[in-house]
């Protein structure tokens, strides 16, 4: 029966299966975590103190509804590249070249922004030292060439390294909130602006502030990355996410809590590094290191897991030749793919160097944005291509398919909340994207092995 | 019969990698190099501002000071600055008719291609 039997994919070297759900936890949150420490308070400038509050929570059940959808389908899709991978066995080609530039877009503006932010971070640090103008520009350039390096070394160290530099970020965070709770800020928590001026922009400025609400949490489906990379996809990814998402939602919250009570939201709407700048508030020079350690062990994860997922994308898309085939080459001593590492480092630097940290940081979600969108629909044709009890799954998301709908409706939200001051960008990235997509299926696509494009072992799709 | 894709030489892989590049910088760094994109917050600066004015409390005006701006002229813009979120409706139908489309002819064009390749995965569905 031709529709039920599973070709062998051809030998050939292969990713580490080396890492396991802490890694797994690590690899997201690793990226995410920096979301706390920069960016999400954009959304406070954009809406008011209490927009940036709900702004919060709902991007929190915007990506709830993500990690489920993920969780199952990636369990049930494990190979490198992820949402890639997914969108390959379960939309077509062209959505899947598309799912990767999402990727690849979304992850490398971030890796810009968390360089961006070191430089600022370092600036200011020098400021309060007396040296005023710092030229940033070398530790950029530095930040994303040692992490380049890091990755193209191998995915084990560099997770490793990502796990101790995380786990110090989070507790940093928790750190600051008790040390406010307890009275060792010398100003005192206010919260008068969430009744003296609570929607600054009124109504429009809750969902306005949505735009940067997903800094919270975006790049949390990165732990799909590494499905190729890991020794139980099935336990350890599931598991991993839900885990990180958990992990975001309390940070989120008690970072919303510090800032807003230490900084009028005036200033933390624009703020670089809010966290650092709570720590300073507090005049306590113990929380002000702590909090500098944080911020720059909180950017320097991030932006080591970035390079790793989006090294990993391209990479996939190389293999599979919906790029020049050159990239799809994995390091004959460090089992890494090397040249897309290297390849994406010139990219990240244009941007780091070049755009202010609110724009880059809108590209960057765009992507990831649009990439949420894709999400939707997707879970609805897997569901329908292979009802449940027709394929082996890790893991089945309950209430299917509210979340799928939920996850659409906010998805909509967002987009008005970035056309609403950043339509411009919006407008440049569906260029982008729209263009690339008639270069790949009038030109590329011709390169592509047309049955190599599903290596599953699962039956025939229903209605194909 | 499987499909054998073409052989694509070193300088075509190149020629690729370049329009990928190009479409990067072009339309996404483009945009803010010249500063066609962003948005920006527009000061209403108040004259002689005192803290009261700017309507920040004496807390407020503890963490200004402790953030640098110790005088509340220094911080008059930051405070005063808002985003116009004015919009037209023509610009906002646009937007949606993009985010909708670019979908819409993603996915009819991934599902022509899909056919092609779940046909050479299983065999042709009619055989």
């Amino acid at each position: 029966m031709s529709d039920t039997t599973a070709t062998t994919a051809p030998e050939r070297l292969g990713l580490l299966r080396v890492l396991g759900p802490g890694h797994v936890w690590a690899l997201g949150v690793g990226i995410v975590l920096v979301g706390e420490y920069m960016g999400w308070n954009f959304s406070v400038g954009k809406g008011g103190m209490i927009a940036g509050l709900v702004a919060c929570w709902v991007a929190g059940l915007l990506y709830t509804c993500v990690a489920m959808i993920d969780s199952e389908v990636t369990s049930t899709v494990a190979a490198a590249g992820g949402q890639y991978a997914q969108a390959k066995h379960i939309v077509g080609p062209l959505m899947a070249f598309n799912v990767g530039l999402f990727l690849v877009m979304a992850y490398t503006m971030l890796e810009a922004a968390n360089a961006i932010t070191i430089g600022f971070l370092l600036d200011t640090v020098a400021g309060m030292f007396g040296h005023t103008g710092l030229n940033q520009k070398p530790f950029i350039i530095l930040t994303i060439l040692s992490l380049a390096w890091l990755n193209y070394r191998g995915v084990l160290a560099s997770l490793s390294f990502n796990f101790v530099i995380t786990a110090f970020a989070f507790v940093a965070i928790i750190l600051l909130f008790f040390a406010v709770q307890f009275g060792v800020s010398a100003v005192p928590l206010d919260f008068s602006a969430v009744t003296n001026d609570p929607l600054p922009y009124g109504w429009l400025g809750i969902v306005a502030a949505l735009h940067f609400g997903l800094w919270y949490y975006l790049g949390i489906e990165g732990t799909c990355q590494a499905a190729e990379e890991v020794r139980s996809p099935a336990r350890s990814l599931p598991f991993g996410t839900m885990a990180g998402i958990m992990t975001l939602l309390i940070a989120a919250t008690l970072t919303w809590y510090v800032c807003s009570g230490l900084i009028p939201w005036e200033y933390l709407g624009n703020s670089g590094t809010p966290l650092f700048d709570a720590a300073r508030v507090t005049g306590n020079s113990g929380l002000m290191v702590l909090l500098f350690i944080g911020t720059a062990f909180a950017t320097t994860a991030s932006a080591n897991g970035c390079i790793n997922d989006a090294s990993r994308a391209w990479f996939s898309m190389g293999r599979d030749r919906y790029l020049p085939s050159w990239f799809g080459a994995v390091h004959p001593h460090y089992r890494t793919p090397y040249r897309s590492i290297v390849f994406l480092v010139p990219i990240a630097l244009i941007f780091a160097l070049g755009a202010p940290l609110d724009q880059v940081i809108t590209f960057s979600i765009l992507s990831g944005l649009l990439g949420y969108t894709f999400m939707t629909f997707n879970m609805v044709m897997f569901r329908r291509k292979w009802p449940l009890g027709t394929i082996k799954r890790g893991y089945v998301h309950p209430w299917h398919p509210l979340p799928a709908l939920i996850l659409l409706i906010l998805c909509g939200a967002t987009y008005f909340a970035v056309f609403l001051g950043y339509g411009t960008q919006l407008i440049a990235m569906l260029s982008f994207y729209i263009i690339a997509s008639l270069w790949f299926h009038f030109w590329r696509y011709r390169f592509v092995r047309r049955g190599e494009q599903f290596t599953m072992p699962w039956p025939r799709p229903l209605g194909y | 019969m499987a499909y054998q894709p073409p052989k694509q030489g070193i300088a075509g892989q190149i020629i690729d990698v370049f329009v990928l590049l190009v479409l990067t910088v072009g339309a996404l760094y483009l945009p803010l190099y010249l500063g066609l994109a962003g948005a920006a917050k527009t000061p209403a600066t108040i004259e002689n501002p005192t803290w009261e004015a700017l309507g920040q409390n004496a807390a407020e005006q503890q963490q200004w000071a402790a953030l640098g701006y110790a005088d509340p002229a220094s911080a008059n813009e930051i405070i005063t600055a808002r985003f116009d979120y004015t919009f037209s409706w023509t610009a906002l139908i646009v937007m949606i008719v993009a985010v909708v489309g670019y979908f819409v002819l993603v996915v009819r064009l991934s599902q022509k291609e899909y056919r092609e390749v779940i046909a050479e995965r299983f065999g042709d569905s009619k055989s």
